[in-house]
């Protein structure tokens, strides 16, 4: 499933399997590859295996089964000191008894680099941050953001050619996340370093990675660049998980290779794109972003199924209006329409046609 | 924008000022959380302040001298000592009185005891000498009675020197009899001594007033029906050598003075009162008796914290002990010496173990959290005496070694009745007390430290000495202290398998208290104990800072 790029991959996961008790996988045939200079994000709910994965490559849990290679050489019994792997952690685990310089010279420190060569290195690495003149200052006296550029910083200043980073913005308000996403994916294509980013928040995500994999239940569901992720999601849960979705749930009646019918369980009949069905009578999910509904029946095809819907809710957002409708017993659909001059603002208890391209609604697993 | 910078002080709504609203406010919580801490409070305080406060102020206090030998100390203090000369009769005398009513009191052999504490050998001195106190008297009582029958008549001295104006003295002696006794001789004596007599007699009047009280409020006799003390008699005697007296009775016209008279023309005992004491025991006529009496007769005396540190007080000042006689200067220094020691095995011991709690799986952890507290569970002597029995030559531990070969049956290790025996069972003991605070710091430490370092190049040992060991000090501190303490006034365990060369200053404390009754000496090693545990706090405060110290969190 996953799509492997061409050329060599810089990390490899191959056949990768993890177990804590020895009763249940954790992960569950991981295979991934990464090519050098990729900012590859691992989305997931909690306990979907990211985080096993980012340790194992770390060295921090040894995988069960597999093979993870960095750079063509198998890494299994590397001890993770010897990796050479940067990492930012949650809490960015900046150690409070050393200053932010002292911080810094660590890594090098340990590497026998000499006092001139460390501090001219820490200089750098802080003035990439913007942190310079906080060089004699304890972590504990850095608000969040500057801990998190700090962490970054340790993270990078003995030039590693892969960086971890887990969860390193969860700590932080929206509008400072905001900026350090674009921070540090600037840092990242700039400094030309393969990154791997765990998160569990969908929008990170999309903003800032070059492919994305998608996990659950220890598997990665689907791995692609963050349009494709949106746009074509692989199966129900990956619709689900990413950006807002409409799902109905109904039964394939026709088939053709990009087109099917499938006829709901209120026995109304739409069009889709058949993606994880492949023969008549199939239970489906049908899946619909909310900004994809047509509500003015004349911008649609004289063809196309339409289905009736009673508007429940009408929310003023100021950019968009979300409508809530009744579609085909669901409560819970919801339509987003641009405020636009000739957009009309429905009213609750209005009937309405609503109606979609047919490649826009995906005919995905029940 | 209100503006109040140059306005005066912030008013509240009502006109008064903020201060001073804020604060009436606040007293109300104040007074509730006082009351909610009183009763604790109140219970430290009678239980805890107050003992420790009159335990430590034994330390100093020396009343009994100057209560005992009120007289004495008063005319000793005309007495050289660097003449080398025994004092003055007037001493002597002073010192019959005194000591006559200290053995009615048997407060003598207190007083000796306390002396014998700076000077071996008054103990008995007085002890011996205050049964002989009737013997001098009975000489100067003979004569009397001999020359006159009417001095046998309890009755007859009873009026000869009643009469009034004579409250002040009797107000003076009963002061000096409570002083004595400790109890406070309150009560009707039924006897007020003549102001005429007591100008005329004022030896024999004190020495009668004297008996008088005794008699009355002690023996709770009528002071008219008793005969009067073999002391009463010498004081008649000591007033009638005094020509200026004997001149002044002629022309006396009270109760009983022809007796008085009469007894002027009787040739007295020529018997001195060194004399007497001499023939007791030829130490009171020693200057070094003396110099001790004199050197200890003030209320408040250094002398039990300079015995504390092997030092005495002489009258040319702060000597040092005899070598013989130095003691307590090495054992505080083991004290505090095998404490450190005590104190490091217990780091050396427990960090690993509460490394471990911290980092094990909670079951796992609590399984282990069970046996480091198991031991608390069970009586300290009952581990102390298993100790005994795992220690002893014969015991568990040499049994094993010799089985295993690794010991020759004739050369079994002396691990007990000797410092290692203490060092061995106090580790043990109060491992707990490091463990504790060590596993509520590391249990604060995220194990992420310990991966941030290792991903930025350290090696496992690296990692640990650089970041982990750092952030775990402040528990070693606190535990450090803990147990530092508690070794420091430990007394059970060395007590036990201590034997000689392995106990503490505490074990001496407790001798001082329960053996030797030397109060005193106990209090001042206290006190000293106390203030070198405050010192090295203040110490340790300085070098590592108390903030850094943490129970947890």
């Amino acid at each position: 499933m996953a799509q492997t790029p061409e050329g060599e991959a810089f990390v490899e996961f191959e056949r990768v399997q993890k177990s804590y008790d020895g009763e249940t996988l954790v992960v569950k045939d991981l295979n991934l590859r990464m090519p050098k200079g990729e900012f590859l994000t691992m989305l997931g709910p909690s306990g979907s295996g990211k985080t096993t994965c980012l340790m194992m490559l770390a060295g921090f849990e040894t995988a069960t089964h597999g093979d993870i290679r960095l750079d063509g050489k198998s890494i299994n019994d590397i001890p993770p000191h010897k990796r050479g792997i940067g990492m930012v952690f949650q809490n960015y685990a900046l150690f409070p008894h050393m200053t932010i310089g002292e911080n810094l010279a660590f890594p090098l420190e340990v590497r026998k680099m000499g006092k001139s060569e460390r501090d001219e290195k820490v200089k750098r690495a802080l003035d990439m941050v913007e942190m310079g003149a906080f060089g004699n200052r304890r972590p504990a006296q850095l608000s969040g953001g500057q801990q998190q550029r700090v962490a970054l910083a340790r993270a990078l200043v003995f030039e590693p050619e892969l960086v971890l980073m887990d969860e390193p913005l969860g700590a932080l308000d929206k509008q400072l996340r905001e900026k350090m996403q674009f921070e540090i994916t600037d840092l990242a294509h700039n400094l030309g370093i393969t990154t791997v980013y765990v998160t569990h928040d969908q929008t990170e995500a999309l903003t800032m990675s070059d492919r994305v994999a998608v996990f659950d239940d220890g598997r990665i569901q689907q791995l692609a660049p963050p349009d494709e992720l949106y746009e074509a999601p692989q199966n129900s849960f990956v619709a689900q998980f990413i950006g807002e979705n409409n799902t109905l749930s109904g039964v394939v009646t026709q088939i053709t290779d990009d087109k099917c019918l499938v006829r709901l369980d209120s026995g109304e009949e739409i069009d889709a794109k058949p993606v994880n069905v492949s023969q008549v009578g199939e239970r489906t999910t049908v899946s619909i972003r909310p900004e994809r509904v047509e509500t003015n029946k004349e911008r649609l095809s004289d063809d196309a199924h339409t289905l009736k819907a009673e508007v429940l809710e009408f929310i003023y957002m100021g950019d968009i209006f979300r409508t809530r409708l009744r579609v085909a017993n669901s409560e819970e659909f919801i339509v987003k329409t641009r405020n636009a001059p000739d957009q009309p603002r429905l009213r609750p208890g209005e009937h309405i046609e609503i109606g979609w391209l047919p490649e826009d609604c995906r005919a995905l697993d029940a | 924008m209100s503006d109040t910078t140059d306005s005066g002080p912030m008013l509240a709504a009502d006109g008064t000022p903020l201060k001073e609203s804020l604060g009436r406010a606040l007293r109300r919580q104040k007074i509730r959380a006082l009351a909610l801490i009183a009763p604790l409070l109140l219970f430290v305080l009678l239980t805890f302040v107050i003992p420790i406060v009159s335990m430590l102020v034994r330390s100093v206090e020396n009343q009994i001298v100057s209560d005992t030998l009120p007289g004495t100390i008063a005319a000793l203090s005309e007495w050289d000592s660097t003449q080398g000369d025994a004092p003055s009769e007037d001493v002597f005398q002073n010192l019959f009185f005194d000591m006559f009513n200290a053995a009615e009191a048997k407060e003598h052999t207190k007083l000796g005891t306390r002396l014998n504490y700076e000077n071996t050998g008054l103990a008995s001195l007085f002890r011996t000498s205050g049964r002989s106190m009737d013997d001098i008297g009975e000489v100067f009582q003979d004569a009397i009675e001999d020359a006159d029958a009417r001095f046998e008549d309890g009755a007859f001295w009873y009026e000869m020197m009643s009469g009034a104006g004579g409250d002040t003295l009797l107000a003076d002696r009963r002061t000096r009899w409570s002083a004595l006794t400790g109890d406070n001789m309150s009560g009707d004596v039924g006897f007020a001594p003549s102001q005429d007599i007591a100008a005329l007699l004022p030896i024999t009047t004190a020495a009668y007033t004297d008996f008088a009280i005794w008699t009355a409020i002690e023996d709770e006799d009528i002071v008219a029906e008793e005969d009067p003390w073999e002391a009463v008699y010498a004081a008649l005697a000591v007033d009638l050598r005094d020509p200026s007296r004997v001149a002044a009775i002629a022309s006396y016209s009270g109760a009983g003075a022809d007796a008085l008279q009469a007894l002027t023309a009787t040739e007295m005992p020529d018997l001195t009162f060194t004399e007497a004491f001499a023939d007791l025991d030829e130490d009171w006529v020693s200057p070094d008796v003396w110099e001790t009496v004199q050197v200890y007769s003030p209320n408040y005396t250094p002398g039990y914290f300079l015995n504390s540190v092997d030092r005495e007080l002489t009258i040319d000042g702060v000597e040092a002990r005899p070598e013989n006689e130095q003691l307590y200067i090495k054992l505080f220094g083991r004290t505090l010496w095998m404490s450190l020691i005590i104190t490091s095995s217990c780091i050396l011991l427990g960090y690993p173990v509460a490394w471990l709690l911290a980092n094990l799986p909670v079951r796992t952890a609590n399984v282990l959290m069970i046996l480091v507290l198991l031991p608390f569970w069970t009586s300290l002597l009952v581990r102390t005496s298993a100790w005994k029995v795992l220690l002893q030559q014969q015991g568990v531990i040499n049994e094993l070694l010799v089985w295993l070969g690794f010991v020759d049956d004739a050369n079994r290790l002396i691990l007990m009745n000797n410092s290692t025996g203490t060092i061995i069972a106090m580790t043990h003991i109060l491992l707990p007390f490091m463990i504790l605070p060590l596993y509520s710091v590391m249990k604060t430490i995220p194990p992420t430290y310990l991966r941030a370092a290792k991903s930025l190049g350290a090696t496992n040992w690296t990692a640990f000495w650089r970041v982990y060991f750092p952030q775990s000090v402040p528990g070693i501190g606190a535990g450090s202290i803990l147990v530092f303490i508690l070794a420091i006034g430990y007394y059970i365990t060395p007590e036990i398998v201590g034997g000689t060369d392995g106990v503490f200053i505490s074990n001496r404390i407790a001798y001082h208290i329960s053996r030797s009754l030397n109060w005193g000496l106990a209090a001042a090693l206290g006190t000293i104990l106390l203030v070198l545990v405050l010192a090295l706090y203040w110490v340790y405060d300085q070098i590592v800072g108390i903030d850094n110290v943490k129970l947890g969190g």
